[in-house]
C-alpha cells in the first residue's frame, strides 16, 4: 500500500506540476510581473492626471533563477496536493470504491475545491501589493477552511444519510460563518482590473491543474494495483 | 488458533499498516505543503513568492 501510495503521488504530482508551472508562466506570471511595477512604485495607477493607467507595457523577461525556483516549488507543491489526494484515493479503495482515471477527475475537482476555491472565497488570490490581514491568521483561517471544506465534501460524497449530509453542508460553511481575517484598511496600489484578472486566472489555472493532478492520480492508482 | 482465525488476523494487520500508510501519506502532503507554501522564513518566503501568490496562499 505504501509503495502503491508514494509511487502514485511522486508521478502524477511530478506531472502535473509541469503543465500548472506551463500554465502559470502563461497565464500568471504576466499578471504578477505587471502589479509589481505598481508594487515598486515604477507605475502608478491614475497617477496625478486622473487620465487613467496604460494598460499595456513592458514586462521583465524571463528569469532563470525565480522562475526556475519557481518550477521547483510548484513541483513540491503539487507533489504536497498529490500525497492529501492519494490518501484520500487510498482511503476510499480502501473502503471499497473503485478509481478509475476519469472518477479521479471528479477527485481532483473536489481537491481544488477544498485546497483553492473554498480559501479563496475568504482570502482571494492576492497580488503583490495588496493589504491583508496577520498573515498568521490568515493561515489559520486557511488551514482550517482547507480541513473543514475536505470533511464536508468527503461526506457528501460518502456519506449515506440526511444527518450526514446536513453534517457536511455545515463543515463547508462554517469557514465562511466566521469569516476569514480581513485587513483594517485598503493599500493595494495596483489596479483592480489586474487584481481581478489575477485571481481569476489564478483560480482557472487552480482547476486544471488539479483536474489532471486527479486524472493522473486515478491512472497511476490503477497502474501500481 | 484455526485458519480463519488467522487469516482474520491476517487481514486486520494488513488493514492496520494501510491505514499507516494512508495516514503517512496525509502527514507528507500536509508537510510538503506547510513549508512550501506557509513558512515564513524569509529565503523560503522569496523562493517560493511567485507560487504562493499563483496558488493563493496567504503570503505575506
Amino acid at each position: 500500500m505504501l509503495t502503491r501510495i508514494l509511487t502514485t503521488a511522486i508521478f502524477a504530482g511530478f506531472i502535473t506540476a509541469f503543465a500548472a508551472a506551463l500554465l502559470q508562466f502563461l497565464l500568471v506570471q504576466p499578471l504578477l510581473l505587471h502589479s509589481e511595477l505598481f508594487e515598486s512604485g515604477v507605475m502608478q495607477h491614475f497617477g496625478t492626471s486622473g487620465a487613467g493607467t496604460p494598460a499595456h507595457t513592458e514586462l521583465p523577461g524571463f528569469d532563470p533563477l525565480r522562475d526556475g525556483l519557481s518550477v521547483l516549488f510548484t513541483a513540491v507543491i503539487y507533489t504536497g496536493y498529490a500525497f492529501l489526494l492519494v490518501a484520500g484515493i487510498a482511503l476510499a479503495s480502501e473502503q471499497g470504491h473503485e478509481i478509475t482515471p476519469r472518477r479521479g477527475i471528479l477527485w481532483g475537482i473536489a481537491g481544488f475545491v477544498a485546497v483553492q476555491l473554498a480559501p479563496a472565497m475568504g482570502l482571494p488570490p492576492e497580488l503583490p501589493g495588496a493589504a491583508a490581514a496577520d498573515v498568521a491568521a490568515r493561515q489559520v483561517w486557511w488551514f482550517g477552511t482547507v480541513a473543514l471544506s475536505a470533511l464536508g465534501l468527503w461526506l457528501v460524497a460518502f456519506g449515506r444519510s440526511p444527518v450526514i449530509w446536513a453534517v457536511a453542508l455545515l463543515c463547508l460553511a462554517v469557514p465562511h460563518i466566521i469569516g476569514a481575517p480581513e485587513p483594517d484598511v485598503f493599500t493595494g496600489p495596483v489596479p483592480p482590473e489586474i487584481a481581478a484578472h489575477f485571481a481569476a486566472r489564478a483560480l482557472g489555472v487552480g482547476l486544471a491543474s488539479w483536474s489532471i493532478l486527479g486524472m493522473l492520480a486515478g491512472y497511476f492508482w490503477n497502474k501500481e494495483a | 488458533m484455526n485458519t480463519q482465525a488467522k487469516v482474520a488476523v491476517k487481514s486486520q494487520a494488513r488493514v492496520g499498516s494501510n491505514i499507516l500508510a494512508i495516514a503517512f501519506a496525509a502527514f507528507v502532503g500536509a508537510g510538503l505543503i506547510a513549508i512550501a507554501g506557509h513558512v515564513q522564513a524569509t529565503t523560503l518566503h522569496d523562493a517560493a513568492h511567485d507560487v504562493r501568490h499563483a496558488t493563493g496562499f496567504p503570503c505575506h
